[in-house]
């Protein structure tokens, strides 16, 4: 579950103009690098930078839906939504292995994290109010992350889209039990109505900013594009999302909170509103309500199992040892 | 109605215990066991779903799974006090899983004969997952009981914390004994003994001696835990009678 | 203590008649764990009969750079394909 550009990744890199003709020219034949090749720094510390974030936007997408799997209001939302969460982890977990791949530890992406080094996708940072956020966050902010990951399963580097690829299996899920939820609602009581009406209104610009900055404004994006580490532009997923959205949204009678959402015959798509994105630096930078909740949550959750890491290596080596002082004796 | 209030036994702990294990979600010590942890935690909510549909139709007043979890108080839920216990640090929530399962796996496999299909059916599933369950738990018990000096202290704080609550395990309400569908929770003693045993030698653990059993839960009379956990569980479907989700 | 929980690559048999294939990695203690580990995160939609864990670190793998002398060199031996040989069609399938 996430999207938004990459922020500050640096594709500086320093071989020589050969070596990149050649590594571009593989490229471009669609061949995968693998873990082992020869490749660019520059799109080494990319690779390492994107999946590592979007590793980091997993698990800290894990807590804002998790503060609903104990007050889910059926049985069956609450498995459910377990069920998601959980499955936030696992793509967490697959995407740290890719990014292993490219030298890099899981601890050590886990300390970036902490640190406010690393970032993560800026989502995670608005605080989920009532049980319709959870509808709307399946449907509108997992399919904002589907948009973009399933372009990701083609990824150059072979353990990325790899681990894409399974992740955009497992996931095929998430976006219709949000949508049912969404529905449900929008079909139940006024109350419930007015529910999911305000989670919509609070969540779809946030959703749009998800996709990152305007193609005018994204650095490093033509890089990316050439070492197909990314291969749509911000821009024209946003407005595929949106085209996708909208319908989707007015078979339930929702409205969408932008007065200048349009459809536009001439060019096959949806107008929409300008995307604030004051709004949208100022909580990439820590300004959002729930940035120092997210952190301070995920480094707890570490701290606190350090003891449980250490005492399953230490039981392990005590095996080893044992295994070890028996051997001889089994031996003779 | 003697099954009904047998169900009703089986259906809170399973619910109570996975609702606590699903609060980990998002928390646990390491990645791998923010995946472990829901599973078992779907396994006891998908447990607890059948048997409250099953508890509903013995019943026959109309209650499905979801009247029976959201709108019974703390007064009407029969969990033993074990599986209400807040989670605690890691080292309780093992072994508070350990001892459930340990429980569970051989009444589970004694339900595999009961002349109810329902039960059998039920008993199948659970069966494999409790015997995972038992593994899961049973693993981190011993690693954590065999495994630092502060996390062997914490675990023996877990069992001394915990043990008392076990007695329970192996009771039943006046109201819910002598039903024919389900096993006799009492003779799963020796098996639960041998489990538990075997477990905590590897980890280097000491049975303590509880000169306090406590148990009333199955009486619906609860420690102060559960009210919280229950407001929590049921604020939403509460606050919108009537409505569907 | 500081030491990082290591790294084990998982391989799964979808169903038996199939071998074993590689599926990603994950972080145990030791290989009791890695098991339970990987029976948790990588088989929880019944994508698999049989697991196996290996040390990451236990994995031995070609230098890219000989790629070309290890595998080059089998692109001229066509002798070793079936269409290298020609049989009269009314032969019948061989």
């Amino acid at each position: 579950m996430y999207a938004q550009g990459l922020i500050g990744a640096d594709g500086k890199t320093g071989e020589s103009p050969e070596f990149l003709e050649a590594f571009q020219k593989r490229i471009d034949a669609e061949e995968k690098i693998e873990p082992n090749d020869a490749m660019p720094e520059g799109y080494r510390k990319t690779l390492i930078r994107q999946i590592g974030q979007h590793a980091h936007s997993e698990i800290v997408g894990m807590l804002p839906e998790g503060n609903w799997i104990t007050r889910a209001p059926s049985l069956k939302r609450k498995a459910a939504l377990l069920a998601k969460v959980q499955d936030e982890g696992g793509h967490g977990l697959y995407l740290y292995s890719a990014a292993e791949t490219l030298g890099v530890s899981r601890e050590q992406m886990t300390e970036e994290l902490h640190s406010g080094k690393a970032k993560y996708s800026s989502i995670f940072n608005y605080p989920t109010l009532t049980w319709a956020d959870i509808g709307i966050i399946g449907w509108l902010v997992d399919g904002a992350a589907i948009m973009n990951q399933i372009p990701l399963c083609r990824c150059s580097y072979g353990p990325y889209a790899r681990a894409m690829i399974r992740v955009c299996k497992e996931e095929s899920f998430h976006q219709r039990q949000g949508y049912e939820i969404v529905m449900t609602l929008a079909q139940g009581t006024p109350a419930q109505r007015e529910m999911v009406q305000d989670a919509l209104n609070r969540w779809w610009w946030p959703v749009l900013m998800m996709f990152g900055p305007h193609d005018s404004d994204s650095q490093h994006s033509d890089q990316n594009m050439a070492w197909k580490i990314k291969r749509f532009s911000n821009d024209a997923l946003r407005q595929k999302f949106v085209d996708a959205t909208v319908p989707q949204g007015e078979y339930l009678g929702l409205t969408f909170p932008d007065p200048e959402l349009k459809w536009n015959e001439e060019k096959g798509g949806y107008d929409f509103g300008p995307i604030d994105w004051d709004e949208f630096w100022r909580v990439v930078k820590g300004g959002g309500v729930m940035n120092r909740d997210r952190i301070r949550d995920r480094k707890a959750a570490w701290e606190n199992g350090a003891w449980v890491r250490e005492a399953a290596l230490a039981h392990a080596e005590k095996r080893r040892q044992r295994a070890a002082e028996a051997a001889p004796i089994a031996a003779e | 109605m003697a099954l009904f209030e047998a169900l009703l036994e089986l259906a809170d702990d399973h619910l109570v215990l996975g609702h606590r294990l699903s609060e980990w979600c998002g928390h646990a010590p390491m990645l791998e066991e923010d995946l472990a942890l829901p599973n078992m935690a779907l396994d006891l909510i998908g447990t607890s779903r059948t048997l409250y549909t099953y508890a509903g139709e013995v019943e026959g007043a109309g209650r499905d799974e979801d009247a029976l979890a959201y709108l019974r108080d703390e007064m009407e839920y029969r969990n033993c006090l074990l599986v209400e216990r807040p989670n605690g640090d890691f080292a309780q929530t093992m072994l508070r899983q350990l001892y459930f399962a340990a429980f569970m796996e051989p009444y589970w496999k004694a339900a595999l004969e009961s002349p109810d299909e329902t039960v059998r059916g039920i008993a199948g599933k659970a069966v494999k997952e409790m015997a995972y369950h038992i593994r899961h738990a049973g693993e981190w018990v011993i690693r954590l009981g065999d495994g630092t000096e502060e996390s062997a202290r914490r675990m023996q704080e877990a069992v001394e914390e915990l043990h008392r609550y076990t007695d329970e395990l192996f009771h039943s309400s006046a109201a819910a004994r002598g039903v024919d569908a389900l096993p006799d929770r009492a003779a799963i003693r020796p098996e639960w003994d041998r489990v538990i045993g075997e477990i905590f030698a590897e980890a280097r653990l000491e049975i303590p001696q509880v000169p306090f059993p406590q148990q009333g839960g199955r009486e619906m009379q609860h420690g102060e835990a559960l009210g919280h956990m229950l407001a929590e569980m049921q604020v939403t479907h509460r606050a919108h009678p009537g409505a569907v989700w | 203590m500081s030491g990082e929980v290591p790294l084990w690559e998982v391989f799964i048999r979808p169903r038996n008649g199939l071998s074993h294939k590689h599926v990603g990695s994950l972080h145990a203690a030791d290989e009791v764990m890695a098991l339970n580990a990987a029976r948790d995160v990588y088989t929880r939609r019944g994508e698999g009969t049989s697991i196996w864990v290996v040390p990451s670190k236990a994995i031995t793998a070609s230098d890219p750079d000989q790629a070309a002398e290890n595998f080059e060199p089998t692109a001229g031996k066509v002798y070793r394909h079936p269409t290298f040989y020609e049989i009269p069609d009314d032969v019948g399938h061989m």
